[in-house]
């Protein structure tokens, strides 16, 4: 049996509203199948299952606000699924089990289960002290405590009063606009107001030449589709993410007093919202992906999440982010990082400059781009690295 | 307010006089509980102070003097029948299951039974498997009487003046090993609340259930505990029927442990009610599978050593708390 829990959809998330389950108990799930619709202070989101089964039982009905951790739903695996008993089976013994492999019950007093959803602790992370390993409620607060003293991991309910049983109250799913609005802004106030309170950030700017990027871009988009032609954002985020490959401190979140590099790069793309408001979803393993996957990636978020309705794991996988005010005319933007994430690179607006090169003055496209990063986990010569390997990628854009 | 120092017995005997020197309407009877002043001395002197018609002897028929009573309560009456122990009140249960209990409903509310019923009930006096259980449960058990378990001297007069207050059957058991236990009270009889259950200790590591003669044990056990650094909370149930479980769960939102101490025997003891009623109720607040601690399942054994070794314990409570670990 596999738990379908309310899943933590930023790092500021607390509670969650079950608006709607797309699947019904004794339906068929696939891993990555999405089964429910969740609402947050930040949008409607869709909601994936990490387990393939049968949807056993649900335990939410819509509308429903729980916290962050709460069982929504059980999963029975299908432990004799091919895949199952291939990973289970002894090493070596060459022979497919034809037994089911069960998952060992999980030994939780009642008590200790109810605490450990009140806390969005996953009881299945907690050591237990009792009988046959049973969790006790100490066991749960033990791991409630750990959690608190890491307050950039994902769970932290950073509220401004840094309490995590008063977060602020999120609108109910058929919230109108004004609502909605005064949630997601409230959330966005404690993300930034957490970060600004600690991270030590520190700031740096570089202007690129973008003659070549440009000049590529326009070759390229001559023989496309207007539907299909790329814009300069996704040069921008893609360089980003290769830069990353080489400055790989920066894709990473800070996680209870530790550093935490992550494998995948991915890429979270500020997004404003009509009527104010933004959110930064991820774009999965950004640096595997042509400019093209890319380009469609960014336009489906971007439609996204203006209707609302990101996924989960977009909500909490971004790595890094990148802003961009470019559309405004702003020439620099400095960002605010999103908690627990440890850099966000800014570009401004691509415009034309007097540019000196090899003694010329020249009129040049150029961008601003800028990095705010977390001065606990790296500095100014590997921030200013990063910079110019981003510069550098955007000199080779046919490489992108 | 001036108070006074009194033994559970005499505690018992000054509501009985209270009552009788009241209302007019109250008078005890029961096997010699005049001139020998009762099987536990509880009646010592209310013959001489009272007279034959408000204190009388009856024959030696359960039966017949608790079904008297039931039809001197009909017809208007506040009577209080004493029966000597739990064990002979079995000869009474027809009057008291099929009359009692039944006659208000019966009559569809035409008619109610206001008797009050003390018996002596419990064991650790050496009186062996015919003079010493525990069966209160049994009472407990039937719908349309109330069960009483003082445990203090404040308790055994309150709860008889409010149990004569009672429009229905009330029956009141009183440990025998409590009869010496002083206390001191107001100096006023009064009856007391008979709804709900007291914290008799504050405590927030784990609770104890209890009534009647397992209350000392209980409070004797949390000390023990209390010097291990255990804090025991002490709830004496007082109303056996109907139970007070509110008070149980508050107690268990903060403990989240359960031992119930029980004279009874387990099987089907109220401490099994107690326990069903905080699965229905409070399965969510546990922190470890409730614990009962009860009489062995034997008829109550003669032999000194063997009576104490099948009766709850203080040392068997703090065990039982103690296995669950901390």
């Amino acid at each position: 049996m596999a738990d379908f829990v309310m899943p933590a959809l930023g790092a500021d998330m607390s509670a969650g509203t079950l608006l709607e389950w797309l699947k019904q108990p004794g339906d068929r799930v696939e891993k990555g199948e999405i089964v429910a619709v969740v609402h947050t202070d930040k949008a409607d989101v869709e909601v994936e299952v990490f387990t393939s089964g049968v949807l056993e039982e649900v335990f939410v009905e819509p509308g429903t606000e729980v916290p962050v951790g709460t069982v929504l739903a059980r999963i029975r695996e299908d432990g004799a699924s091919p895949t199952e008993v291939a990973r289970s089976a002894a090493p070596g013994a060459g022979k497919p089990s034809s037994t089911p492999v069960e998952e060992p019950r999980l030994l939780i007093s009642p008590s200790a289960r109810q605490l450990a959803r009140e806390l969005g602790v996953d009881p299945a992370t907690i050591r237990g002290s009792g009988p046959g390993g049973r969790i006790q409620r100490k066991d749960v607060e033990a791991a409630a405590r750990a959690r608190a003293g890491a307050p950039a991991a994902a769970e932290a309910a950073a509220s401004p009063t840094g309490a995590a049983t008063t977060p602020a109250p999120p609108a109910p799913p058929s919230a109108p606009t004004a609502d909605r609005q005064a949630a997601m802004r409230r959330a966005i106030a404690a993300s930034m107001s957490r970060s600004k309170r600690e991270i030590p950030h520190f700031y740096l700017g570089q202007t690129i030449d973008m003659s070549k990027a440009v000049a590529w871009l326009q070759q390229e988009n001559l023989r496309r589709p207007v539907t299909e032609r790329l814009l300069s954002g996704a040069l921008f985020i893609k360089a980003v993410a290769l830069a990353l490959r080489e400055v790989p401190e920066l894709n990473a979140v800070w996680e209870g007093e530790e550093l935490v590099t992550r494998q995948d790069i991915n890429v979270g793309v500020a997004i404003a919202l009509r009527g104010g408001g933004l959110v930064a979803p991820a774009i999965h393993r950004t640096d595997e992906l042509s400019l093209d996957e890319l380009m469609h990636a960014l336009r489906d978020l971007v439609s996204r999440a203006r209707s609302f309705s990101l996924r989960a794991s977009e909500l909490s996988d971004p790595t890094i982010t990148v802003t961009s005010l470019g559309e405004r005319g702003v020439e620099s933007v400095f960002g605010v990082i999103f908690p627990p994430q440890v850099a966000i690179v800014g570009f401004g607006t691509l415009v034309e400059r007097p540019w000196i090169s090899e003694g010329q003055v020249l009129p040049c496209p150029v961008v601003h781009a800028s990095l705010s990063a977390d001065h606990r986990v790296t500095d100014g010569h590997r921030a200013a690295a990063f910079l110019s390997t981003i510069d550098r990628h955007l000199q080779e854009p046919e490489e992108l | 307010m001036s108070t006074v120092t009194l033994t559970y017995r005499e505690a018992s005997r000054a509501g009985i006089r209270h009552a009788l020197a009241t209302d007019e309407r109250v008078f005890l009877m029961g096997e010699d509980v005049g001139a020998y002043g009762g099987a536990f001395a509880v009646s010592m002197s209310l013959l001489e102070e009272f007279g034959p018609e408000r204190v009388r002897n009856t024959p030696l028929s359960e039966s017949a003097f608790v079904g008297a009573g039931i039809g001197a309560a009909l017809n208007g009456m506040r009577p209080i029948v004493e029966v000597m122990t739990i064990n002979f009140s079995l000869l009474a249960l027809d009057q008291i299951v099929n009359n009692a209990a039944t006659l208000r409903y019966m009559s569809g509310g035409q008619l109610s039974v206001p008797l009050v019923v003390r018996m002596a009930t419990g064991a650790g006096r050496q009186l062996a498997a015919q003079h010493a259980h525990s069966l209160e449960v049994w009472y407990a058990h039937i719908p349309g009487v109330r069960a009483l378990a003082p445990a203090t001297p404040e308790d055994a007069r309150g709860m008889l003046l409010a149990a004569l207050d009672d429009p229905d059957p009330v029956f009141i058991f009183e440990h025998a090993t409590l009869y010496p236990l002083e206390g001191e009270l107001e100096e006023t009889p009064h009856a007391v609340d008979i709804d709900h259950a007291a914290v008799r200790r504050g405590g927030d590591d784990v609770t104890l259930v209890t009534y009647g003669g397992s209350l000392g044990k209980c409070l004797q056990a949390a000390e023990t505990l209390a010097a291990d650094g255990i804090d025991a909370e002490v709830i004496d149930l007082r109303t056996l029927r109907p139970l007070d479980t509110e008070t149980i769960l508050a107690s268990l939102a903060k403990t989240h442990r359960l031992v119930i101490v029980d004279e009874g025997w387990k099987t089907g003891s109220l401490a099994a009610e107690v326990s069903a009623q905080i699965m229905e109720r409070g399965f969510d607040l546990l922190d470890w599978p409730v614990r009962r601690v009860c009489t062995a399942e034997v008829p109550i054994p003669y032999a000194k050593h063997l009576e104490e070794a099948a009766l709850p314990s203080t040392e068997r409570i703090v065990h039982a708390v103690k296995e669950m670990a901390f």
